[in-house]
């Protein structure tokens, strides 16, 4: 299956659209659009692997975290300069991706959910255990002095609004146009068929085994790079970003957006970021609130708003 | 979570004729007065709105519903007797869920959405320094109230400051000589095992090692733990003080088996009160703390000698005399803390004033303002005693209480002086650009 017109039309559309968001939106939603376009990458990697491969993984935000440490701790101890330090993000999520990957895909359904929680928890600890290093819960400040690029004479400060915006938006666009790219790919539909039906995979003569772990991998990849990318632009490296917290919700964003949609994990991100934000300036009892629509959600929109749109009217939708 | 306390009713009455004459005076009086005009212009009777970062939800709600009180007693007391500037006081508060991520967009929030003049009354370490880039990127001074270290240490920025609560390495100075002079000198210390358990492991150890004292052994405990039993045979034979800092409901497991495997005997004990915060010192398994001391940054029962000032601080905010809320005896409150709230609000009042702060224009005169104050006198602004900041290092310094527990209540054994917690700035804020 290729790329058709109409796909890249709708990709670049949003990505358009989004861009001139920067110019068009309030400041104050502007800031939440940048800290919503990084985690839906965060959303987009987790997708690929639960939606569109159909494994459910509860230890995600040791990818994310691996991006956040592997960039923050070189740039906080080292004074490595930034476009180094996501490098290094980089590479923490490749190398935790394929570690865990080797390990967990050696279990499925139940099993991996709870080998992956595993991990995390480990992880989790792991940045509190080096308290010394990463300040465990209290965590640091990358300030931003530490947080500007400089390109012979030419610097590019990352707190600044637009600057920040701009950025998430291409790591977002890029993250976005890889994912449209994968899932249209024969690796993409490998991934897929996987899912529906991995015991006819393997008697077809698929390496099952190689095709999972790469989508660990990338999966690993695209959730550490967002993990970076907030660590650079936001200026704060945590624990709490490791804990078990940070692998339910990327399954929430995925699950309210869509699952195995290119576009749903931006839209439950989105979704979900201001029910919280509206629904607490009304009510102390916000996280009532929160429930009672993800109950409605689920029961009205099963595949979650664009799962749903792509199964009643839009077939296309990748 | 968002609301709004009304402006005093000072401004809402109606206006007597002593009041009006009193005015009426008053504006006389200021319309001779040199530079008058500029006054006038640049004065509005728009309320000064401060956004308050609240801990409702979260582990740090027991915190957050006690901040919240002491807030709005503070701003009463401020609006109605006659607000900051002639300005009435405006209190936004948004709840961060005790969350560092959600901190940041709450400061943001503040600033661009309901463009308040200031951020204030953070109390968790993990949300202070989750916030304290977003405030210093959008220049908003972020006044604290958390005692972490993390202001001190110069690794937050121009716009943070603590200038109402000591902070933990002061307080751990400022106990080690009490304790090796009168508790012990050999010393277990017993803590959690991340960032606020190893402020206490770096900062107690040496300072009790310069009064004589020793720490014969640390014994950190993993977060995950709920059982310490294993963790107790490690405590060594010869230890004369138990140094324990545990926090969270696992607190009351710790000392429970404490109790059990030393029973009825075994070392001293001492710890900090903020374990214990907005626990009722006679529950159900702290029997074990008779005659345990503990620090406390304000007593929470009444004490004997209590001043005029501390009296009126604990009516105003609804304290009973074994320190829990007027209306509910089982409302444990977390005394030793949210008087922080209270001082920080009257130090905001003074800054401004001092800053002639007009507006979001101003927020840097205002951090200039707060960095020029040097000493805060005892009485109705600062209940909790008197304090000396330190500009340079945005960071208070003042008397701690110790206190024992004897029949099922803390009474203060011993009042700290303020140098005891004096150390040697590592930083200085005041060369950061504004």
């Amino acid at each position: 299956m290729t790329i058709t017109t109409r796909d890249w039309a709708l990709h670049l559309g949003v990505i358009a659209i989004l861009l001139a968001a920067n110019f068009l939106l309030p400041e104050y939603h502007r800031g939440v659009f940048s800290r919503v376009l990084v985690l839906a990458v965060f959303a987009m990697g987790y997708n690929l692997l639960f939606g569109y491969t159909g494994l459910l993984s509860l230890g995600h935000a040791m990818f994310f975290a691996a991006g956040l440490y592997g960039a923050g701790l070189p740039l906080y101890h080292l004074g490595w300069s930034v476009p180094v330090s996501f490098g290094t993000g980089l590479m923490a999520g490749i190398a935790v991706a394929a570690v865990v990957g080797v390990l967990a895909l050696r279990t499925t359904g139940v099993a991996f959910m709870i080998v992956t929680m595993m991990f995390a928890q480990v992880f989790y600890l792991g940045t509190l255990y080096f308290t010394t290093w990463t300040r465990g819960e209290e965590g640091l400040v990358l300030s931003q002095a530490m947080r500007s690029v400089e390109f012979g004479g030419w610097s590019l400060n990352l707190s600044d609004p637009s600057t920040r915006y701009m950025l998430a938006l291409a790591l977002f666009a890029v993250v976005l146009l890889a994912m449209l790219w994968l899932v249209r790919s024969p690796f993409g539909r490998t991934l897929v068929a996987i899912r529906e039906n991995e015991e006819r995979m393997r008697m077809l003569g698929y390496d099952v085994f190689r095709a999972k772990l790469t989508a660990v991998v990338v999966s690993g990849v695209f959730c550490a790079a967002a993990g970076a990318a907030y660590g650079l632009l936001f200026g704060y490296v945590g624990s709490g970003f490791a804990s078990i917290q940070y692998s339910i919700l990327p399954l929430l964003w995925v699950l309210l957006g869509g699952a195995a949609t290119t576009l749903g994990p931006l839209l439950g991100t989105l979704f979900m970021f201001y029910i919280i934000d509206y629904s607490s300036g009304v009510t102390s009892a916000y996280l009532l609130v929160v429930g009672v629509t993800l109950i409605l959600l689920v029961l009205f929109f099963p595949k979650g708003l664009l799962g749903s749109v792509r199964e009643r009217w839009l077939g296309w939708l990748p | 979570m968002n609301d709004r306390t009304k402006p005093s009713s000072l401004l809402t009455t109606g206006i007597s004729r002593r009041g009006a004459l009193k005015g009426l005076g008053a504006a006389a009086a200021l319309g001779t007065a040199p530079g008058f005009v500029r006054y006038a212009q640049s004065q509005s009777s728009e309320p000064i709105r401060i956004g308050f970062q609240a801990h409702r939800t979260g582990i740090g709600a027991a915190y957050g519903r006690w901040y919240e009180r002491t807030t709005a007693a503070a701003i009463k007391r401020i609006n109605d007797a006659g607000g900051i500037n002639g300005r009435p006081v405006e209190i936004i508060t948004e709840d961060d869920g005790t969350d560092a991520a959600r901190g940041a967009e709450v400061v943001e929030k503040f600033a661009n959405q309901h463009k308040t003049d200031i951020v204030y009354g953070t109390l968790f370490s993990h949300v202070v320094v989750g916030s304290a880039p977003a405030a210093g990127e959008l220049k908003m001074p972020y006044y604290v109230v958390s005692e972490g270290y993390h202001v001190a240490s110069g690794k937050m920025n121009r716009y943070v400051l603590q200038p109402g609560i000591t902070d933990v390495r002061a307080q751990c100075r400022s106990v080690a000589p009490w304790i090796t002079s009168n508790v012990g000198k050999k010393i277990t210390m017993i803590y959690p095992d991340y960032a606020f358990g190893h402020d206490h492991r770096d900062f107690f150890g040496p300072a009790a090692a310069e009064q004589g004292g020793e720490v014969i052994a640390q014994i950190p405990i993993p977060p995950t733990e709920s059982s310490f039993t294993r963790y107790l045979p490690q405590i060594p034979s010869d230890t004369d003080v138990i140094y324990h800092v545990m926090v969270g409901p696992a607190v009351l497991t710790f000392v429970k088996e404490l109790g059990e495997f030393y029973g009825g005997s075994g070392p001293k004990l001492f710890g900090f009160i903020d374990s214990l915060e907005a626990v009722d010192i006679n529950s159900p398994g702290l029997e074990f703390l008779e005659g345990s001391h503990f620090w406390e940054g304000m007593p929470r029962y009444l004490q004997d000698g209590a001043s005029e000032h501390e009296k009126a601080y604990r009516e105003a905010v609804g304290l009973d005399e074994n320190g829990a809320s007027i209306n509910d005896a089982k409302d444990v409150s977390t005394a030793a803390h949210m008087f922080g709230c209270w001082e920080t609000l009257y130090i905001i009042k003074a800054a401004m004033e001092a800053a002639g702060y007009r507006g979001p224009e101003d927020r840097a005169k205002l951090v200039e303002a707060t960095e020029a104050m040097t000493e805060f006198p005892e009485g109705a602004e600062h209940p909790q005693g008197a304090k000396v900041f330190d500009g340079k290092v945005h960071q208070v310094f003042g008397s701690q209480n110790i206190s024992v527990v004897e029949n099922g209540r803390l009474n203060v054994v011993h009042r700290t002086s303020i140098e005891d917690g004096r150390y040697e700035p590592e930083a200085d804020y005041t060369t950061q650009p504004l």
